[in-house]
């Protein structure tokens, strides 16, 4: 009989991602391991491989579809001998199955860095649920949400409809059937990028949601011209995320110069004897490794059960990509030498920056470094990166005036400010740790003990 | 001196001028109500309310006459005192005027006794039954004065032989045979009282069916039932004479290009009903007039400044909730109150109290195909349901109409014991722009005659559990 495929899961806390490429077509021929389709999270972007063999019968879910939520049916595998009038029509009207996402919370998932669970694009067989429609997009996650009646949800659903760009004229200010028929006559908010049949409507709400000045609303009064620049996935999780830390986490930072000469010089002999090439951050990323391992305080996230305070360093560096910010983990950072952590943050990043990173090595992490230093950034403050405590911001290395004994002389000197979440870091824990970190990365040698 | 200036003055207090007036008074406003006859108006006082007393009593002569169904015997003969019966009906009337008299006074809304004309520019003379004509101002004039049978030619009421709503309400003796011209909710609930009482009815509509506004499965069933009960029923059918005799009329019904005479004791007109729009000077105002009720905007605005209309007498459909609905818009969006939504006539739910009863809200099916939707349609009959049987009330039936494409909830139509205070479910549902999904996420009591509107929805996706 035939077989269907589910949108995968591709880390515990996925609950929907976008379908962004089929590899293969209808009528295509596939063996387990062949890769069928890309997906992308928020995060990432995944190949979902087939584990059955046949033909692919039947594409459920269009490529450039968001909001597909997790265990959607999204394409029909033919077994031998069968034809496509083997497939059942999906009914026309999905059926309510809000938790279409469940198999996939954090509570039944694995722990944070831990593989994700199952094999990605695992098909199923043919369970009951499972014969049931494909478009039906993700449940609702949590956070912010926009109200909308039932309907007006379905049908933005149905024509591709931001939500969130869409003024609800309804009991205060629910989104409305009306609204959508305004909109789709042009009217309030334009179509989603194309192709994007069932729009991840509520997700795409948080945090974009306007609060206060609606910044379409008034560019539209006053007659602004611009183009919109559709969110990302990664787009919507940044603004997201830390619209939350910043609105939540009561945070502050802690700034301190630190010379940088001797490691410099540290740094020009190692690379010369190994032919690496071993960068400053990597030193920032070793030291604070080390140093968290010394000082443990500082490696905790706050909870309301109980701080935790984290037995692995694991650092997550942030890389900038073309789609935005994002923070793959270094694990275990204090262990590994200089010349390992430097070839693992280059392979990281360049994974990030081709989205192919798997969840598990950007999820996870327990304490976050940020530096600009190469834009020639003086020194900056970082957003907590929840739900860590503390992040790095790391300046740039330059030569500075300093006084040393009484008198005037030349440094590298680098700014770092530590922004630290104050519900489970004090300023005088987080001052404790950069006096340790200045130590280490001003006398690098002691790295080594 | 009496206060003659406020902020708002209703002309009229049925069930559109008091809701009116009361929310208006909630806003802050000094409201008063002008009323030349009962405080409630038609509704209350001829309508709504004093039918349903009579209604019940024909339902309680029912359940006597079927007492051995349940397994009850009464010994002895069963009298309907058609007097004590009318005398009940009165006194229910009488007991709800008083209640609005007394939510007008706690409001501190004004009530004005008399018959109030329009004098342009805010002004307005209202002359007692005294004679005595009193001026009175208001930055804004709401007019709530409802509407009367409609008369055709011909078929004018008198008072003794041909009746209106009026004079069928309040019947000296039981007539043994009766002719009801006109089918829609009014005609039907006299002839279903009237035959109850024991009286032989003929129902008569120009159109092709009984309850023409309804869906016409639903049509089909209630002319189904009333003739298993002894109605007789024509359609498409016109009455084009009465002969009026001493204590009969014999009517003169053209049906399918024949003359039929029918000889009965009395006839109740229920052709319809026109807006009370004369006499009440709109010739000082701007206010525009067309088939006989006012023409407003979405916010019940005439084309006067500063003159609203509401209720009956800006047009149908003819319902007392309509019309209050209508009051509280129209006075939140003068008040400036945010969020003021105009009304959508798809949500306004319709209810027959005949036996069976019926009941609907928004799009019938052929109306929503006319619409251009492609339909999904659900049907749960009662005999689908434990409640049902076990009140011995099983036929009827739910029926569903969805939009197969977005899952919007066009219509629900219902036929069957206590549907009328089902239909409010449905009714909600279609406010809030529920779909399909969350009526089925529902969960409805069980044993309740309420599982048919889950079933119904269940059926139109194919995913009926009892049927």
């Amino acid at each position: 009989m035939p077989i269907e495929i589910l949108m995968p899961a591709l880390s515990p806390t996925m609950t929907e991602g976008k379908l962004s490429k089929w590899v293969k077509k209808e009528g295509d021929a596939v063996k387990s391991g062949d890769v069928i389709a890309e997906i992308e999270t928020d995060k990432a972007t995944m190949e979902v491989e087939a584990v059955d063999e046949g033909t692919l019968g039947k594409i459920l879910v269009a490529e450039g579809s968001e909001g597909v939520a997790v265990n959607t049916p999204i394409a029909v595998i033919l077994e031998e001998g069968e034809d496509a009038s083997a497939i059942g029509t999906p009914k026309a009207a999905p059926t309510p199955r809000e938790g279409a996402s469940g198999p996939a919370d954090a509570a039944v998932a694995p722990k944070p860095g831990e593989t994700a669970t199952g094999p990605v694009g695992g098909a199923s067989p043919s369970l009951p649920q499972a014969a049931e429609p494909a478009a039906r997009p993700a449940a609702q996650t949590s956070g912010d949400r926009v109200f909308a009646s039932p309907l007006a949800r379905r049908m933005a659903e149905q024509s591709g409809l931001d939500l969130s760009g869409i003024a609800g004229s309804g009991p205060n200010g629910r989104v409305v059937k009306a609204d959508i028929e305004a909109a789709l006559k042009g009217g309030a908010a334009k179509p989603a990028p194309k192709a994007a049949a069932p729009a991840a409507a509520p997700a795409a709400a948080p945090a974009a949601a306007p609060k206060g000045i609606d910044a379409k609303v008034l560019a539209d009064k006053l007659g602004m011209k611009y183009q919109v620049l559709p969110n990302t996935g990664m787009r919507k999780t940044i603004a997201k995320r830390l619209t939350e830390a910043w609105q939540t986490i009561p945070h502050f930072g802690l700034t301190v110069d630190v010379e940088i000469d001797r490691l410099l010089a540290l740094r020009s002999e190692l690379n010369e004897r190994s032919g690496e090439k071993i960068s400053v951050n990597d030193f920032v990323v070793k030291a604070v490794a080390v140093a968290l391992r010394r000082f443990p305080a500082a490696n905790v996230s706050w909870h309301e059960d109980g701080i935790l305070q984290y037995e692995d360093v694991d650092v997550s560096v942030a890389v900038a990509t073309d789609g935005g910010l994002i923070t793959p983990i270094v694990k275990r950072a204090d262990q590994k030498g200089l010349s390992t952590l430097s070839a693992e943050v280059k392979e990281l990043a360049r994974k990030a920056k081709d989205g192919k990173l798997k969840p598990e090595e950007f999820q996870g992490g327990t304490f976050s470094v940020s530096n600009l230093g190469m834009f020639g950034i003086k020194g900056f403050t970082s957003i907590i990166n929840p739900p860590q405590a503390c992040i790095l911001s790391v300046g740039a290395g330059e030569k500075r005036p300093v006084v040393k004994g009484d008198a005037l002389a030349i440094a590298t000197v680098m700014t770092l400010t530590l922004t630290v979440d104050h519900r489970a870091v004090d300023g005088a824990v987080g001052a404790q740790y950069l006096k340790l970190l200045k130590g280490l990365l001003e006398d690098p040698i002691t790295l080594m003990l | 001196m009496a206060d003659t200036e406020f902020d708002l003055i209703v002309i009229g207090a049925g069930p559109g001028g008091y809701v009116a007036a009361i929310r208006a008074a909630q806003l802050g406003m000094k409201a008063a109500v002008v009323e030349r006859e009962h405080l409630g108006g038609i509704c209350l006082n001829w309508g709504c309310i004093p039918t349903k007393a009579l209604l019940r009593s024909a339902e309680i002569a029912h359940y006597i006459q079927h007492a051995k169904d349940y397994g009850i015997t009464v010994n002895g003969t069963v009298t309907l005192d058609t007097a004590a019966i009318v005398k009940r009906s009165r006194g229910v009337a009488g007991q709800l005027s008083a209640g609005v008299k007394g939510l007008l006074k706690k409001n501190k809304v004004t009530v004005i006794d008399g018959t109030a004309t329009l004098k342009g520019k805010g002004r307005l003379d209202v002359k007692a039954k005294d004679g005595q004509t009193t001026n009175y101002g208001a930055k804004h004039i709401i007019i709530a004065t409802g509407a009367r049978a409609r008369v055709l030619p011909g078929l004018e009421p008198d008072g003794k032989l041909v009746w209106t709503y009026r004079e069928a309400m309040v019947p000296e003796t039981m007539p043994k045979s009766l002719l009801v011209i006109g089918t829609g909710a009014i005609g039907v609930e006299f002839a279903s009282f009237y035959r109850t009482m024991g009286a032989e009815v003929t129902l008569v509509e120009v159109l092709d069916r009984i309850l023409p506004v309804e869906d016409e499965e639903i049509s089909a069933l209630a002319a189904k039932a009333f003739t298993k009960q002894g109605i007789k029923i024509k359609t498409s059918a016109k009455v084009v004479k009465l002969d009026r005799h001493a204590d009969s009329v014999t009517a003169h019904i053209e049906v399918g290009g024949k003359v039929e005479q029918v000889t009965v004791d009395r006839v109740i007109s229920a052709v319809g009903i026109t807006g009370n729009v004369e006499n009440i000077g709109l010739e000082n105002t701007k206010v525009k007039v067309e088939r006989g009720h006012i023409v407003t905007d979405k916010y019940l605005r005439t084309d006067e400044p500063g003159v609203y209309a509401i209720g009956d007498v800006c047009g149908a459909p003819w319902l007392a909730h309509k019309a209050s609905h209508e009051g509280v818009l129209c006075v939140e969006k003068i008040a400036g109150v945010p969020g003021v939504h105009p009304m959508d006539v798809r949500n306004i739910p319709g209810c027959t109290y005949s036996m069976p009863q019926v009941a609907s809200v928004g799009l019938t099916e052929a109306k929503a195909k006319a619409a251009g939707h492609e339909v999904r349609v659900g049907r749960f009959p009662f005999i689908g349901n434990g409640k049902a049987i076990a009140l011995g009330e099983p036929e009827g039936l739910v029926k569903t109409v969805f939009d197969a494409k977005t899952g919007e909830l066009l219509g629900a139509h219902m036929i069957g014991a206590e549907v009328t205070e089902l239909i409010q479910g449905y009714t909600v549902a279609k406010t809030m722009e529920t779909t399909e999904a969350e009526l089925m996420h529902t969960i409805f009591p069980h044993p309740t005659l309420s599982e048919m509107m889950h079933e119904s929805v269940l059926a139109a996706f194919g995913r009926a559990i009892h049927y």
